[in-house]
């Protein structure tokens, strides 16, 4: 864990990025310093009972187990990666034991897949699978994170067992999602497209199908069908205007689309989200806005600040600021390069195959390549990038 | 069960949806001889979350109410760090809390002194804050000493940084330290002890017409042993200080245990050691290694003088044993000239 670069970082870092201005007292008491995230709620003042309850009796599995998948979710809510550590303070009395009980694993194994913890996080799968082959969460979150390392075949296999295990929605956003990226997108999007129709419309799975529309709109998009893909986008967002994966994804389709305009109104309210804040940025640097400035500033201090704590979870968006925002090819190539050895989404093949392409490295480029046609994955933009890698070498 | 299968899932597609930073607190250290002047800067919702900020609890933070709890604050963080100098803790006194802005939102800034018993040589700093609470939490220490400033990242399996001052120095205990570390060099060095072996075994005897035959008396004997260890001490000194110093560079592979020795000897005059003081790590290390050379002429030889009035000594200790170390040093020889790996220590 310790690497030699971090002191190093932190040293130039410090002074200049973390500790900005000068420590002040505040005016007078009436002064807001800080709004806590919906304190005064219920749903806060339930937490805070279930945790005293669990401070009081720390071993009750049941319990913790209940506070840390609330944890979790509200960490995707509020897009807020603290809970993930309150969620792992919950399972404390487990956390470090090789075979805790299943539900345990489950969500430590969710939590390390956040952490990027890939292996370790299906080892705890696997061996969720020896006790539970039933358990269906376990199956499906291990499919999705071999999605997300670009390994298909892995990841359909283990969708196919949620043909058994879960409702035909699910088992089909499973399938449909790696058939997609594995060279059978029009299939997967018709069987997709289906699955929705003959879903019922409840409030108690529109989460799916906010999920589902958002998938259908990425694959849409990744076919070149764009006008399909927007309508798609736009049905998710009336579903769930505040959701910060379609926000990010819709946003990345807008200025694809060279829509800067509609994608700076829809992150207007949306700075606090690193990846948010990221794709806004983009959007006035294209409108040349008043407020890029101030926004690369504040990006580039989160990534430092990110840096500075050893983490390496946004080289992805890093990559792409320091190429697109700060002008760097070379620092942005490296970055690029360093996630594509831990996450190999369309996005990750795009930006690494865009760095490579502005610094002039054509042999950085051959991995993606090599990837693009071994999964047969369809994407118009990259088959466009990748074209133009071919021109500029002959 | 069908919810949560979804929404479990959907935690997955984490990155983009991290929107804040995680949590992470500043914290600044300046020594200054015995004491310190501490700075430590920890998110609001942080503290809020442990401890309880927010008195009214609709959700905005105000001035009064962190102030009024100013006591907690310093009560529940001055608790989990811990500052020892020389293994004895130091008293940690907060001192104004201030507030300061960083790219996540405001934070308390806690500025106190630590005095400590006496002006450390090593300074332990030991972290506890938020771990419980919290295991993605990390601390940021910043430690300055005069032109000096160290780093280091606390994390729960990383609660503990130890600093050894370079100054004040004082000469006898950099001596001892480093006569200690030549001890140490004798010891892990099988070679060494080895090639001592070989000089111990005929040392008893004496060749006479084509024959052994013990020596005359145990002091002539020692005083033999004496100067040809000393010689060799005297030998090895010169050459590990020409490759401290960088007068001369070895080819690697062929003297690996003299560079990883003057690779070691190096590191530790690079602490930033002054011209003087240099001279006196190299006298004290190698006034180790020579007393270590010693401690095994002093278990070896009274032994191996015993057994030489034995007539069975020359052809079963002598001849065998040499025949071994020759062997083992034949197999080093390889190992290290060819660069393969025999499983030899």
């Amino acid at each position: 864990m310790r690497r030699w670069w971090v002191p190093a970082i932190i040293a130039v870092l410090l002074p200049a990025g973390a500790i900005r201005a000068e420590p002040f007292v505040p005016e007078s008491d009436d002064q807001v310093l800080e709004h806590l995230p919906s304190s005064g709620s219920p749903a806060v003042r339930e937490l805070r009972r279930m945790r005293q309850q669990l401070q009081g009796r720390p071993e009750d599995l049941a319990l913790a187990v209940q506070l840390a998948t609330r944890y979790l979710k509200l960490a995707r809510e509020e897009s807020d990666p603290r809970y993930l550590g309150y969620a792992q303070a919950a399972l404390h009395p487990w956390w470090e034991l090789q075979a805790p009980p299943p539900e345990v694993l489950l969500l430590r194994a969710t939590l390390r897949q956040n952490r990027h913890e890939f292996d370790a996080a299906l080892a705890d799968l696997s061996r969720v699978f020896r006790q539970q082959p039933h358990n269906g969460q376990a199956w499906l979150t291990a499919a999705v994170i071999h999605q997300v390392r670009g390994d298909y075949a892995a990841a359909m296999k283990h969708c196919l067992p949620l043909l058994n295990l879960a409702d035909s929605l699910t088992s089909m956003v499973c399938v449909s999602n790696v058939a997609s990226l594995n060279g059978r997108a029009q299939e997967a999007y018709a069987a997709l497209l289906r699955a929705l129709r003959d879903a019922p419309e409840t409030s108690d799975n529109l989460e799916e199908r906010l999920w589902v529309l958002t998938l259908l709109g990425e694959i849409a998009a990744r076919t070149g069908d764009v006008r399909v893909a927007g309508q798609h986008f736009r049905e998710a967002l009336a579903l769930g205007p505040n959701d910060a994966y379609l926000l990010g994804t819709y946003a990345d389709f807008l200025l694809d689309q060279d829509q800067a305009e509609r994608a700076r109104n829809l992150l207007r309210d949306h700075t606090r989200a690193d990846g948010l804040l990221l794709r806004l940025a983009l959007a006035e640097q294209r409108l040349a806005a008043p407020r890029l400035a101030e926004h690369i500033e504040s990006l580039q201090a989160r990534f430092a600040a990110s840096r500075m704590r050893g983490d390496s979870l946004h080289q992805g968006e890093e990559a792409r600021f320091t190429l697109h925002l700060l002008g760097q090819p070379d620092a942005a190539l490296h970055l690029a390069q360093a996630n594509w050895a831990v996450q190999r989404e369309p996005r990750d093949a795009r930006i690494l195959l865009e760095a490579a392409l502005a610094a002039g490295k054509r042999e950085a480029v051959r991995p993606v390549l090599d990837f693009l046609a071994q999964s047969r994955l369809q994407d118009v933009r990259l088959e466009a990038l990748a074209g133009l890698v071919r021109e500029s070498g002959s | 069960m069908r919810r949560t299968l979804l929404s479990l899932v959907l935690i997955l597609w984490g990155t983009l949806a991290h929107g804040h930073k995680p949590s992470d607190s500043y914290l600044s250290l300046r020594i200054e001889g015995g004491s310190a002047q501490g700075q430590w800067d920890i998110a609001l919702r942080d503290l809020d979350y442990a401890i309880g900020l927010d008195e009214n609890g609709d959700g905005a933070l105000t001035w009064g109410e962190v102030r009024g709890r100013q006591d907690a604050i310093n009560a529940y963080t001055l608790a989990r760090l811990h500052i020892a100098a020389d293994g004895k803790g130091c008293s940690l006194q907060p001192r104004d809390l201030l507030v300061d802005e960083h790219t996540d939102g405001r934070y308390a800034v806690i500025r106190f002194g630590a005095f400590c018993p006496s002006s450390p040589q090593l300074l332990a700093v030991a972290y506890e804050l938020f771990f419980d609470l919290d295991p993605q939490h990390r601390g940021l220490l910043r430690l300055e000493h005069g032109e000096r400033t160290d780093t280091a990242v606390f994390a729960p399996e990383a609660r503990r940084f130890e600093l050894v001052w370079s100054a004040p120095r004082q000469p006898w205990r950099e001596l001892l330290s480093f006569a200690h570390e030549g001890v140490w060099h004798i010891w892990i060095g099988y070679d060494h002890i080895l090639f001592l072996l070989s000089l111990l075994l005929p040392a008893a005897l004496v060749r006479e017409a084509g024959e052994w035959r013990a020596a005359l008396g145990f002091r002539r004997t020692l005083w033999d042993v004496f100067k040809i260890v000393t010689a060799f001490t005297l030998a090895h000194s010169i050459t590990l200080s020409l490759a401290a110093l960088k007068l001369v560079e070895l080819p690697s592979r062929w003297v690996e245990s003299a560079i990883a020795a003057s690779v070691a000897a190096a590191a530790l005059l690079d602490l930033g050691l002054p011209d003087h003081l240099r001279l006196l790590v190299l006298v004290g290390f190698n006034l180790g290694v020579e007393a270590g050379q010693l401690a095994i002429v002093g278990v070896i030889l009274p032994l191996s003088y015993r057994l030489s009035r034995s007539r069975l000594y020359p052809p079963l200790v002598l001849k065998f044993g040499s025949a071994c170390i020759a062997g083992v040093a034949f197999l080093w020889l390889a190992e290290r000239g060819f660069d393969v790996r025999l499983a030899l220590f």
